[in-house]
């Protein structure tokens, strides 16, 4: 390569870098350096007064040995996700599927199911739940109002206070509804006309042409609220008043880990418990990837 | 027959609806019902607009709902900026510029998506404390000016790859720069990826909650959401008229926002998954 078109390649990378500055910064200062450094950070005993103190293995031990609210929230956390993300995606599938029809007003009943998505994650929202599901709240008032019936304090009783937050995260399934729509856009109309003439009913439409051919569609869904699952944070800490409470029953990994952090000032065993969500959320990404092979049916594919 | 399946599938879709409507409707409504009434009148029609509430509510904290409301607008603003000018440099460096490395920055670009925000919340809280930040709305926007949404730059890039590249070629041929195709050319070009950018640049940023509940201590800098959260863990229970006036404001931008940008929040949404 002679002189010029060396020098006319530096300039090109030094332009192409000069534009990738900002993020490259960014990315070293917000992503890597704190990603390095919380790992680092979960193998010490750290208050941020004093400077960190090297102790081994001592955070993960105590973790998987003797912490029973670590496994508590575990617990908490995939019961809420188990209900939640099947729960979410089934009405929201169904949901897409009658507005699918080419019914009139689809876009207006789209909009309206959307707005729960819009707001669900607001303080607001949350504010607003702990009224309806109080003992004297609204939700109980309809209940005594319609059916005579007295329902229990939900929020209060350690028995059903996660639901209250199951429910919450069910009625946010716009989004997930709206991704299912455009997916169903895809389906040619044609392939069902030619089921039914061949007299498939509606079940069997369903079955063997609206699942298969949604199927990428119904996995980017669920990996996807999978991983928001993981992350919700604001309903549990402002409904149960940041305690997790009664009894730990709402005690989300993300409000521990908050509680961990900056309650206790815990440092160095909070990062202990953001690595390991980190390799939770890893391990259930990529059983996910190598298992849709199986089950996953791209239009593409040669099968 | 089909009349009156379709009827049936129309009576169901709007019994939904009121269901999944009620809650906030019947939140609006009480907003203007004095407190005495709220727990048991399950109407969505107030007896009359009595806007007390609304008063008295603004002015229940320590410091009244006008600083809440600047704050959260601020904050709000800042990374709307920072996110379509720092992501937009980005993607345009990632879509048509040739530099060494590039594929290999794209897929660690790629990598942070996945990256979830625990791990690097308390590092990035230590780092902000040892610059004196805590208390100051710098964690919240100076990380957007550097393109720490990286979701934004995907799809920036997604976007810019289909403008076509003749454009380009035919601005360097008239001795255009990098700099000035990147900002006569494929910004003007990128209004619908800028306006979705901004849109949920600006929907995340005032529900956000965790991130000013770590970095704002001081009620004088405090968002809407945390002014909510204090609210109502210290007058919540006997005033639950005012919290409501109070949280249907904070949730008016957004629902305002939605009325405006309905298409393309919805178009937003099914092609990219965006939720939040």
């Amino acid at each position: 390569m002679n002189a010029s078109a060396k020098r006319a390649r530096w300039r090109r990378d030094l332009i192409g870098y000069a534009f990738l500055a900002p993020w490259l910064i960014g990315f070293v200062v917000f992503s890597l350096g704190p990603v390095l450094a919380s790992l680092y950070l979960s193998f010490t005993k750290f208050d941020l007064l004093t400077t960190p103190q090297w102790t081994g293995l001592d955070n993960y031990v105590r973790m998987f040995g003797s912490d029973v609210r670590f496994w508590h929230a575990l617990k908490v956390t995939f019961t809420y996700m188990i209900l939640e993300v099947p729960l979410k995606l089934t009405f929201a599938l169904l949901v897409a599927m009658a507005l699918d029809k080419g019914i009139r007003g689809a876009s207006l009943y789209r909009a309206l199911f959307y707005v729960p998505s819009l707001l669900g994650g607001s303080v607001a929202i949350a504010v607003l739940w702990r009224q309806l599901f109080a003992g004297n709240g609204l939700v109980n008032q309809v209940l005594l109002w319609a059916f005579g019936i007295q329902g229990p304090a939900w929020i209060a009783n350690p028995d059903t206070s996660l639901y209250t937050l199951v429910l919450l995260a069910v009625w946010q399934f716009g989004s997930p509804m709206i991704i299912f729509l455009a997916g169903l856009r895809q389906v040619p109309h044609d392939l069902y006309e030619a089921a039914s003439m061949d007299g498939a009913g509606a079940w069997r439409r369903f079955r063997k042409i609206t699942l298969p051919m949604l199927a990428p569609v119904v996995f980017f869904n669920l990996v996807l609220q999978v991983i928001e699952g993981f992350k919700a944070f604001t309903p549990a800490f402002v409904v149960s008043s940041g305690t997790g409470g009664p009894v730990d029953s709402m005690l989300f990994y993300t409000l521990y880990l908050y509680q961990e952090a900056f309650a206790y000032f815990r440092m160095g065993y909070a990062s202990a418990l953001a690595w390991v969500l980190l390799i939770v959320i890893g391990i259930f990404t990529a059983i996910s990837f190598f298992t849709s092979k199986y089950w996953v049916y791209y239009e593409d594919d040669s099968r | 027959m089909i009349r009156a399946k379709t009827l049936f599938i129309h009576a169901a879709l709007i019994g939904a609806t009121f269901v999944m409507l009620y809650p906030l409707l019947w939140m609006a409504a009480s907003s203007f019902k004095p407190e005495s009434i709220i727990f048991t009148d399950l109407s969505i029609l107030p007896p009359r607009f009595d806007f007390s509430n609304y008063v008295q509510g603004w002015h229940a904290l320590q410091e009244s709902f006008t600083v809440f409301f600047s704050n959260s607008t601020l904050i709000a603003v800042l990374v709307v900026i920072g996110n379509c000018m720092s992501c937009s440099i980005t993607a345009y460096a990632f879509a048509r510029l040739q530099f060494r490395g590039k594929r290999f920055w794209f897929v660690v670009m790629l990598g942070t998506l996945m990256l979830p925000y625990h791990v690097t919340l308390i590092p990035q809280y230590v780092l902000f404390q040892q610059l004196g930040w805590i208390d100051t709305f710098l964690p919240l926007v100076v990380p957007k000016f550097l393109a720490a949404d990286a979701f934004f730059i995907f799809l920036m890039v997604q976007f810019f790859r289909a403008i076509p590249r003749e454009l380009d070629e035919a601005a360097v041929l008239d001795g255009c720069g990098p700099w000035r195709i990147y900002w006569k050319i494929m910004l003007p070009l990128s209004l619908p990826v800028l306006a979705t950018t901004a849109i949920f640049s600006f929907l995340w940023t005032w529900n956000d909650f965790l991130g000013p509940l770590v970095y704002l201590n001081d009620t004088s800098l405090y968002t809407v959401p945390l002014a909510l959260r204090a609210f109502v863990d210290s007058a919540g229970q006997s005033a639950w008229g005012q919290l409501f006036a109070m949280s249907v404001l904070a949730v008016l931008p957004i629902f305002l926002v939605f009325l405006f940008f309905q298409r393309l929040i919805i178009e937003g949404v099914a092609h990219s998954g965006m939720k939040r």
